[in-house]
């Protein structure tokens, strides 16, 4: 057994991992506010991605205006996302909800397809090329870079909600709708705050995943990994989305390195299963009591 | 002009087929099923038979989803195990293939059975995402999996056998396939005038008041679970005489998707309208082709075909759920109600 080799690996898990819970906020955080499962988060980090190719490599701007630009765009999708397909849907059914993010990946990996067509393509190369050691371990700049960033953005979110008076509503609208509304919280405005938050943090991880993997229109398939983490977590929960998400991306690192990369999906979701049947509702989900 | 129709007898409300005109109708039906493949050329038995697939695995997915409440997105995956199943048989037993159907549906049940079991503990998105995972197993076991299930290269099988005779062109399968989709849909039909049937039907409206009420949960969810999966593994057992080759890209998790979709566009919980769904489903594609082939104003539209099929497969999931919630069943029933009180509109 070669420890630091191990250790390097466990390193690159939790910078994947880091990127799980920057994804992951995004799904918690609809959820948290509108008990909707955003299928499409996957896609809307993939359309986030597509954007900055589009914004760097075509209009040649600057990287830092580029990223900015991106995570304005994400959060106006976000926002006309839940304006016109999620706003109508209040009251029905979740798992109708469920299917309308369903059918919205869809038209979001056409649109793409449309118009950038099918082919990966990869990112400017702007994050640093020169190697980081801890000790003496190795671990990618790029990994490196996008932990650093991922958790410094999880930081924010935190503070942010924790302190500011919109994370006050958002916990309160998330605990009862009906008592926040009479309470005088803007419920709506509230729904609108979370998913405009939620594409942001899917753009900032989609501009991370492009630079690190590439881009291409199936990349949204780590939309599912993070659902994992999500639901091993506790779906309304971001503790959870981080201790999970940190959790699996070692964990698919360990996999991949030492079964091979098609063992990842499987072990992914074998926890998946596992978790639901011992934890129904995640690890630090809120167990949602039933009566009649 | 018919209102209504006055039911004298419980099984006269019980009943199927409560007028004479419905009867005539469907003999009609029977008929114009019967005479459609001397009619139709190649292409169009092809797709009759794609057809006659889905509605079965749809229906199957109806009676988890649509009655028992309980959203899958493992249809797909359970097809996958009857197609494996029916591709085993073929090559290696060489039973007859009603046989190979048949267990293939038992196979794919049992598969239901256990992926089902999470069911009591988890429900509504949770199980979602639960099918999910089962799909990806079975699909890492069918592409990792033992040497006899040949691996990402799939299986490659001879054509059913009838009498002596190879079924394999559609013309051929299809007078296999639409026997089977017309027994499978008339026996969910049946399924749902009797006790088990109506216990689905309590458990969706609320499991909780089923349970209650002496509904045995578990069973019944399970039961609900191994009845789906039966129907998709003989729909993937038609799939695989039908195509002859199995492999495990063969039913991906957007073919779940799609057959949700089916349910849904269709109108959950409704016989009639799985069956709507299966065709529209199906049928769009190829009313996308036609349509893309006039749109020759648009430089090579033929080569976004793909992309927009995406689209519109994804648009039509959204605007069905947005606008029209009861699917084309509800639609088929305004057009119904229509024409029975005809002179006097609304």
């Amino acid at each position: 057994m070669d420890w630091l080799f191990l250790f390097e690996i466990v390193l690159s898990g939790l910078g994947s991992g880091a990127l799980l819970a920057l994804t992951g906020i995004a799904f918690v955080l609809i959820y948290k506010a509108t008990k909707v499962l955003n299928l499409a988060v996957g896609e809307m980090l993939m359309l986030c991605a597509y954007f900055f190719f589009g914004m760097t490599a075509a209009l040649a701007l600057p990287v830092w205006l580029a990223i900015i630009l991106t995570v304005i765009g994400g959060g106006i999708l976000g926002g006309v996302i839940e304006r016109i397909l999620i706003r109508p849907m209040l009251g029905e059914s979740p798992i109708s909800v469920f299917m309308v993010t369903v059918g919205l990946s869809s038209v979001l990996i056409g649109f793409v397809e449309f118009f950038w067509g099918s082919d990966p393509a990869t990112l400017p190369n702007f994050l640093p090329s020169k190697p980081v050691f801890i000790g003496s371990a190795y671990i990618s700049p790029k990994i490196a870079v996008s932990f650093v960033v991922a958790t410094v953005l999880i930081a924010a979110f935190l503070v942010i909600f924790r302190t500011w008076r919109g994370g006050v509503a958002l916990r309160a609208t998330a605990t009862d709708q009906g008592a926040a509304f009479s309470c005088g919280i803007n419920v709506p405005a509230v729904f609108s705050v979370s998913w405009i938050v939620a594409g942001m943090a899917a753009a900032g991880s989609g501009i991370l995943i492009g630079s690190i993997g590439g881009i291409s229109p199936t990349m949204g398939v780590f939309g599912l990994s993070v659902l994992v983490a999500v639901i091993v977590g506790g779906l309304d929960s971001i503790a959870g989305a981080l201790v999970a998400g940190l959790a699996i991306g070692v964990v698919e690192a360990l996999v991949g390195t030492y079964l091979g990369g098609e063992f990842k999906l499987l072990v992914t979701f074998c926890i998946l299963v596992v978790a639901l049947m011992i934890r129904p509702y995640g690890l630090f989900g809120t167990v949602e009591i039933e009566r009649l | 002009m018919r209102i209504g129709a006055v039911h004298q007898t419980y099984a006269q409300a019980e009943a199927l087929l409560d007028t004479n005109f419905q009867r005539v109708m469907l003999a009609a039906l029977f008929a114009a099923l019967v005479l459609f493949p001397f009619f139709a050329d190649q292409y169009w038995i092809y797709l009759a038979c794609l057809v006659l697939i889905h509605i079965v695995s749809t229906t199957g997915l109806n009676i988890l989803t649509g009655y028992t409440g309980l959203v899958s997105l493992g249809q797909a995956a359970f097809m996958s195990v009857g197609a494996y199943t029916v591709a085993i048989l073929e090559i290696r037993v060489g039973t007859p293939f009603i046989i190979n159907l048949i267990l293939a549906g038992f196979v794919s049940a049992a598969v239901g059975l256990v992926v089902g079991v999470p069911s009591l503990r988890v429900k509504g998105l949770y199980l979602a995402i639960a099918t999910i995972a089962a799909s990806f197993i079975l699909h890492f076991l069918f592409a990792n999996g033992p040497a006899f299930l040949g691996g990402t290269q799939g299986l490659s099988m001879p054509p059913a056998r009838l009498f002596g005779y190879d079924l394999a062109r559609p013309f051929q399968l299809y007078w296999l396939f639409m026997p089977l989709t017309a027994l499978s849909v008339v026996a969910a039909a049946n399924l749902f005038r009797t006790r088990i049937g109506r216990a689905f039907i309590a458990i969706r409206d609320r499991d909780i008041s089923a349970e209650v009420l002496g509904i045995p949960l578990l069973k019944y969810k399970l039961l609900s679970f191994a009845l789906s999966s039966f129907y998709a593994g003989v729909a993937g057992g038609m799939w695989a005489y039908f195509f002859r080759v199995v492999t495990p890209e063969s039913f991906p998790l957007i073919y779940s998707v799609f057959f949700l979709a089916a349910v849904i566009v269709g109108g959950m919980g409704t016989i009639l309208g799985a069956i709507l769904g299966a065709i529209f489903m199906t049928m769009v594609p190829e009313f996308l082709k036609i349509a893309v082939s006039y749109l020759t104003f648009i430089p090579n539209a033929t080569a976004q075909l793909s992309p927009i099929r995406t689209i519109v497969f994804g648009a039509l999931i959204i605007g069905f759920l947005l606008f029209e919630p009861q699917g084309l069943a509800e639609i088929w029933r305004r057009v119904r109600r229509f024409f029975h009180i005809w002179p006097f509109k609304k």
